[in-house]
């Protein structure tokens, strides 16, 4: 009977999976799988160029991070002044714009500190900073965590200096979406994020629309001089295909609830 | 409540239509963990007998260093693996991170101390019973280790179950190494995290549900097939 055992243990062990061809791996923001486009994405990429893009989830700060260790081919994140960094570091090969959505701050529908009446994002914050209502920060180096720390700054405020009514938990975007929902907290969220997100509550989108909330994605494949185990070319197809009216379609086109999320707005090469 | 119920219905609903993804996940949970906990095996439970046998300047500590282990945290050993693995780790060129093969052995590295701690329980007290015999009719130490390891088959059982529970329901290492990369590293529990962070509490309970159910399954079938805890046998 011992034997039975080993048998039925060795068969389960040695019927491992069988990878496609070409794999690659991507480094992507919570915000980007969260919203559900990648979904839409990797199956037509698969298709397309019978190409497995194998996604890793985490925030901009840790796909960076991915990136400068070569423990993925290229990565697609939302922070500028990072992704900059990344590339004039040499890291990345270089860095290319492929669409937009944009950030809001979510928070409960009876609103007391009045952001839904605020002209502009920094007077949003202010409101609830001056209000003392509790605010759920993501806490974790992420492009909405970056986003967010300067529009505090933007708004003539220094996070460090909040009392507890400020709480950073360290945390994916969902998952800093549950604690403001179980709070009744304000939040900054991506759009995309928000619309596909299950467990809303009480919360609603109070402020949009300000031009500075806009977050731009941008595709960044990880430099071949610095790692020569990347697959280069791999990255370089994945980047023809994203930026082809192909993709245009499908990004323009993708919506939650009759909502458009993603703007396409890569430029020829 | 409503969650909860969901979650029922629709963890319910899964498993009838023998959902495609579903099976892939559930399959990949039980083929990371039992490898882990075969290799894990092979290694703690000669360790532990070989513990119980032979006396040696550093036993005891060695012993208590295993127990200790035993707490070990999975998200540090998770961190570690990682590191080692990585690209500008030192064992960087294998490309293992984010790889099956990354998760198993996280795994190995936490349940190893678990079950040669449990097994040298019942290897000790067994030696001590045994001792006198197999001295007197001087047999190698190799045929000491595999007497004790035979004859304590019961007792090693629950030490490789207690291994399988800890791994099967582990999150904290596996998520780091292996990336919960869809169609290539996702498991149940890094499956349930990830409905939970996107706020669809019923399938994540729905995914939970068929852990449980898993880890309950395994359980009662090695009992079954190995006929433990029958009536009129030991």
């Amino acid at each position: 009977m011992i034997k039975t055992i080993a048998a039925g243990l060795m068969a389960l062990i040695l019927g491992t999976a069988v990878q496609a061809d070409g794999v690659m791996r991507m480094a992507v923001t919570t915000s980007f799988h969260n919203s559900g486009l990648s979904d839409v994405l990797l199956p037509a990429i698969r298709d397309d160029l019978n190409l497995e893009v194998q996604l890793l989830v985490v925030g901009t700060g840790q796909a960076l991070k991915l990136g400068r260790a070569g423990d993925v081919d290229a990565i697609l994140v939302h922070s500028r002044s990072a992704e900059e960094a990344f590339v004039a570091e040499g890291f990345g090969t270089h860095r290319r714009e492929i669409m937009y959505n944009d950030f809001v701050v979510i928070g409960p529908a009876t609103d007391a500190a009045g952001v839904a009446t605020a002209d502009t994002a920094s007077a949003a914050l202010q409101s609830i900073a001056g209000a003392k209502m509790p605010f759920v920060s993501r806490g974790d180096d992420s492009g909405t965590h970056k986003k967010e720390r300067s529009l505090w700054q933007d708004a003539g405020l220094q996070p460090d200096e909040f009392g507890p009514w400020y709480a950073s938990v360290g945390a994916g975007m969902g998952a800093a979406l549950n604690t403001a929902s179980g709070m009744g907290a304000y939040v900054l969220s991506d759009r995309a994020s928000w619309l596909n997100f299950g467990n809303k509550g009480d919360l609603a989108v109070l402020f949009s629309g300000d031009p500075v909330l806009f977050n731009q994605y941008a595709y960044l494949p990880v430099n071949p001089s610095r790692h020569d185990h990347v697959k280069t070319e791999l990255a370089a197809q994945l980047e023809t295909w994203l930026t082809s009216p192909r993709a245009q379609d499908l990004i323009d086109g993708y919506a939650i609830d009759g909502e458009t999320l993603f703007v396409f707005n890569a430029t020829g090469g | 409540m409503t969650d909860l119920w969901q979650g029922l219905v629709q963890a319910f609903w899964l498993v009838v239509t023998f959902d495609a993804e579903l099976a892939e996940i559930s399959l990949r949970s039980l083929r990371v963990t039992l490898t882990a906990l075969v290799v894990a095996s092979a290694i703690a439970m000669p360790l532990a007998a070989f513990l119980s046998v032979q006396r040696f300047r550093f036993r005891r500590h060695v012993v208590a260093l295993l127990n200790a282990l035993m707490g070990l945290p999975p998200v540090v050993v998770g961190l570690v693996v990682y590191l080692m693995l990585s690209r500008s780790g030192p064992f960087g060129v294998l490309g293992l991170l984010f790889t099956p093969t990354a998760m198993i052995t996280a795994q190995v590295i936490i349940i190893v101390p678990l079950i040669a701690s449990i097994a040298h329980q019942s290897l000790r007290d067994l030696w001590q019973e045994y001792h006198d015999l197999l001295i007197s009719i001087n047999v190698t130490r190799r045929q000491k280790i595999a007497t004790l390891l035979w004859d304590a088959r019961r007792a090693l059982l629950t030490a490789g179950l207690a291994g399988f529970g800890r791994a099967i329901g582990e999150v904290g290492a596996i998520m780091i190494v292996g990336g919960n990369i869809d169609n290539a590293t996702r498991v149940l529990t890094t499956a349930i995290a990830l409905e939970t962070g996107k706020g669809d509490f019923a399938l994540a309970l729905a995914l939970g549900i068929v852990l449980v159910a898993l880890a309950v399954a395994v359980n009662v079938a090695i009992h079954w097939l190995s006929r433990t805890e029958r009536e009129g046998r030991w």
